[in-house]
């Protein structure tokens, strides 16, 4: 494979094979793309950079047919389309592996890589093609000692990834879109994928390349091209060639965080320590997490997604059980894995997925906001429901939620809202300690600002936050201290004014390069 | 002067509590229309016998013990569960607490074998359930088996009769002319309602059927509170074996046949969902009493079970199909109202 071929820069006569022009994507109080453009020529592997929500899942959603862009043009091998379906992108020949698999851990693997488009006759299908083809497909992909009858759940990450990679090649895809391959992959099986790639392009097929990882970029890319904040700030960058700080400083822009820093700058002065984590650790997640938090300070934990920021909060939180450490609150230790210690000690988590690990849906705000203190609204067992809606409507008053309805459905709320009805069960609760995972997912830009000043305030009032967030500016612009975690291990516990983003960027990012 | 001014969010929830269990009536008030229309469709076919106070007892007394192992299995299918085991419970129940053994120690210890065997019963099956992490469905599956061989294995399969006078008199009686099985039934299903409306168990009964992660981050024990649940619902039947034996003055076990079917239906049809977190007692009553009527009107009129079978099929799939599209509209009309800022359904398309 000769990479000095692709890598020439923006030589004028290729025609490429897939451009997507001011790609605009809106989603209801959010403009998730805002005129992205994206270039990609058959044979090369073009890496697509952009933080945590710059829309690059948003673009590749666009691409698969998953999601119908509101306006820009997408021209396929000089021809302009439309990509209605998934199944018409396939058609087309562009194939999308995923960052989580959406394989079948059930089904076999030569049934997965023919799933929608079964080798069949009259309807009934021909599982003996469906396996020698699948067969020479891991055969093409160097893999030969996967069985095509092996059930896809026994096989490893990096076995899992090769089907899926399988199914792509099986669509005879021309484009294939690859969404943080090398996340579950150990280094060995890293370089295997990376020889696939290599040999995929050399046969002419393109792929679109998404990673966290600098020096994967480096090592395979052959142009860049960068979005923030839904839009395309620069396209078709030589990948081996342009400096790393070039690269930090497109993805970070200008610099966000004197938005928050205006909110927060009225300091506060800090109490006592609440929260003391020593040493804690679980296997296969996060080592030894030291840290402490004062009344009154706002502790950020920054990383990519899986860096171990959840984990660490729901294990101090009791959710998951730690192997090692302690968790202490107020100078009391918590019992490890039980969330009824953390709660009766004061401490309370607004979880990650706001949906399906806080909320009921269907059941009232009131009802969802005294979920964890039933005890200290009720007497003998029976409900004080008259208190119990005095409180909740006087807390939903303190948080602004509107509609200022307790009796609500919270289905029926904004995701903002819904957020602030689960930060109001642990104030009603009288919490001391509160641990807020990525508390903007899904809120808009409005929303997010009050979202932002309430953090603040409650720090006032003496709570002690540990806020985790995928945007780095927010952790920046909230956070008193920041924890920089990369994969489970804290690499930095530094004041959140004496780092910026590119600092964060840098250090979660490289490391592995060198 | 500032209590008054605290006064108006709590007016203002009061009314909204009232306009939200206005609005649930609803569909309450559609299924009690059913069972009125069912009511006027026995009155017309039997004018003479039907609202004849002799009628409406008899009636009452049948649907009692179906009635009560209902109440359980509202809550368990409220908790997200499901029970099939409570016919064998029953069965189970009725067996042991009429055997020569526990009959001569006397209608006391009858009534409290019944009632911890059944209790028994269903703490094994929500031991099973939480602890062991066995599916529900499988669970009371195998309940179902066991509980009715071991309930055959005891009896012999014989009837056995209750000579125990004391118990026959105690429960064939009536009070004010109302049958004891009848207040027994209203009893359980008052207890019911208070516990699941108005306790602390009862909202986070609602809460694990509705979000058990949710439930579990918030400090509820859901695995103690699920095992509990399905106790609850092998102590009504333990109750409902109490009401059998009464009706009929024996053991046996063939009784409590097919109760898990007529249970489920009559929660189904009282608009509780099967997948948890929703649903309501005084459905599942109007439920059990659809199902009496409709029995009752087939009876008098000498028709075959046959057609019953069919018409109560007919009435669980237009019963569900009607919380469907009620469900439905209630769904797409209120977000529209008064939200400021609308609910951004998909934007981690972009953050994950």
């Amino acid at each position: 494979m000769d990479l000095s071929l692709h890598a020439a820069s923006a030589d004028e006569g290729v025609e490429p094979l897939l451009a997507m022009r001011g790609i605009v994507k809106l989603f209801p109080g959010v403009r998730a793309l805002d005129g992205v453009d994206l270039e990609v020529r058959a044979g090369e592997v073009h890496c697509l950079l952009g933080q945590n929500g710059a829309g690059k899942s948003t673009l590749i959603k666009t691409l698969a047919g998953a999601h119908q862009p509101d306006a820009g043009e997408i021209v396929w091998r000089g021809e302009a389309i439309t990509l209605p379906s998934p199944v018409a992108a396939l058609k087309r020949g562009i194939a999308t592996m995923y960052q989580e698999l959406d394989l079948i851990p059930s089904l076999s693997v030569a049934e997965n890589v023919f799933l929608g488009h079964e080798r069949a006759r009259f309807g009934f299908t021909r599982p003996a093609a469906a396996r020698a083809e699948t067969a020479a497909l891991l055969e093409r992909l160097g893999h030969a000692e996967i069985s095509p009858d092996e059930e896809v759940g026994r096989l490893s990450a990096a076995g899992q990834q090769l089907v899926s990679m399988a199914r792509a090649l099986a669509h005879d895809a021309r484009l294939i879109v690859a969404d943080e391959p090398t996340a579950a992959l150990a280094s060995d099986e890293v370089d295997n994928l990376f020889r696939i790639i290599a040999e995929l392009t050399a046969s002419g097929v393109a792929v679109v390349y998404i990673s966290h990882r600098l020096e994967e970029i480096r090592r395979i890319g052959h142009r860049v091209t960068v979005i923030k904040d839904g839009r395309t700030v620069a396209a078709n960058l030589d990948a081996r060639e342009s400096p790393t700080s070039d690269l930090v400083d497109l993805m970070a822009g200008r610099k966000v965080q004197t938005a928050f820093r205006e909110v927060g700058e009225a300091t506060v002065e800090l109490g006592d320590v609440l929260l003391d984590v020593r040493g804690l650790s679980r296997d296969g997640e996060f080592r030894d997490v030291t840290f402490s938090v004062r009344a009154g300070e706002i502790v950020g934990l920054a990383g990519l997604v899986g860096a171990g920021r959840s984990e660490v909060l729901e294990t101090i939180f009791g959710a998951r059980k730690a192997d090692a450490g302690t968790v202490s609150v107020d100078g009391r230790t918590l019992r490890p894995g039980s969330v009824a210690s953390a709660v009766k000690a004061g401490v309370g988590l607004a979880p990650e997925e706001r949906k399906s690990q806080a909320l009921l849906l269907d059941m009232s705000v009131t009802h969802n906001v005294t979920l964890a203190s039933l005890d200290e609204y009720s007497r003998l067992g029976f409900s004080q429901r008259g208190r119990e809606t005095r409180d909740s409507a006087s807390t939903l008053d303190r948080l602004d939620l509107r509609p200022a309805d307790p009796w609500r459905l919270v289905r029926t709320l904004s995701g903002g809202n819904q957020q602030k009805a689960v930060v109001a069960r642990w104030l009603v609760h009288g919490c001391r300690v509160l641990l807020l995972d990525e508390p903007t997912r899904g809120v808009d830009v409005g929303a997010r600002a009050e979202l932002y000043r309430l953090i603040h305030e409650l720090a006032a009032t003496g709570v002690a936050i540990v806020l985790v967030s995928s945007e780095i500016p927010e952790v920046l612009g909230l956070a008193d201290r920041v924890l920089v975690l990369r994969e489970g291990d804290v690499l930095a516990d530094r004041p959140a004014n004496e780092l910026t983003e590119g600092d964060v960027l840098d250090m979660v990012m490289e490391g592995s390069a060198a | 002067m500032t209590k008054a001014l605290d006064r108006p969010p709590v007016r203002s929830a009061g009314v909204s509590a009232l306009r939200r269990s206005v609005r649930f009536d609803v569909r309450l008030v559609g299924l009690a229309g059913v069972l009125v229309l069912l009511c006027v469709i026995g009155l017309i076919t039997r004018p003479e016998t039907f609202l004849t106070q002799d009628n409406l007892s008899t009636m009452l007394r049948l649907a009692a013990a179906i009635g009560v192992v209902s109440v359980g299995m509202t809550f368990v299918i409220i908790a997200g569960g499901i029970d099939l085991s409570v016919g064998s419970i029953v069965a189970l129940s009725s067996v042991w607490m009429t055997t020569l053994a526990t009959q001569s120690y006397g209608p006391v210890v009858m009534v409290l074998c019944a009632l911890l065997v059944g209790l028994g019963c269903g703490l094994i099956n929500g031991a099973l359930v939480s602890y062991g992490k066995v599916v529900p469905f499988i669970t009371t599956l195998a309940m179902m088996a066991s509980a009715r061989g071991l309930a055959e294995r005891l009896s012999g399969r014989q009837t056995q009769v209750v000579t125990e006078t004391g118990f026959t008199d105690f429960f064939r009686a009536s009070v004010l002319g109302i049958p004891v099985l009848v207040i027994m039934l209203a009893l359980v299903f008052a207890v019911g309602w208070i516990v699941l409306n108005r306790t602390t168990f009862g909202r986070r009964t609602y809460a694990i059927g509705g979000n058990a992660e949710a439930a579990r981050l918030s400090g509820i024990n859901v695995k103690l509170h699920t095992a509990l649940v399905y106790g609850i619902s092998g102590l009504c039947c333990g109750i409902a074996a109490i009401m059998v034996v009464a009706r009929t003055t024996s053991g046996a076990s063939t009784n409590g046949l097919f109760y898990e079917l007529d249970a489920i239906a009559a929660v189904v049809i009282g608009g509780t969902l099967l997948s948890g977190g929703r649903g309501s007692l005084i459905g599942t009553l109007i439920g059990v009493l659809i199902f009496t009527v409709l029995n009752s009107i087939f009876t008098q009129n000498n028709l075959d079970t046959d057609i019953q079978n069919i018409a109560k099929g007919a009435i669980i799939v237009g019963a569900v199909l009607l919380q469907h599209t009620t469900a439905r509209r209630r769904k797409r009309k209120p977000p529209a109202r008064t939200d400021p800022d609308p609910q951004p359904t998909n934007t981690n398309g972009s953050q994950s």
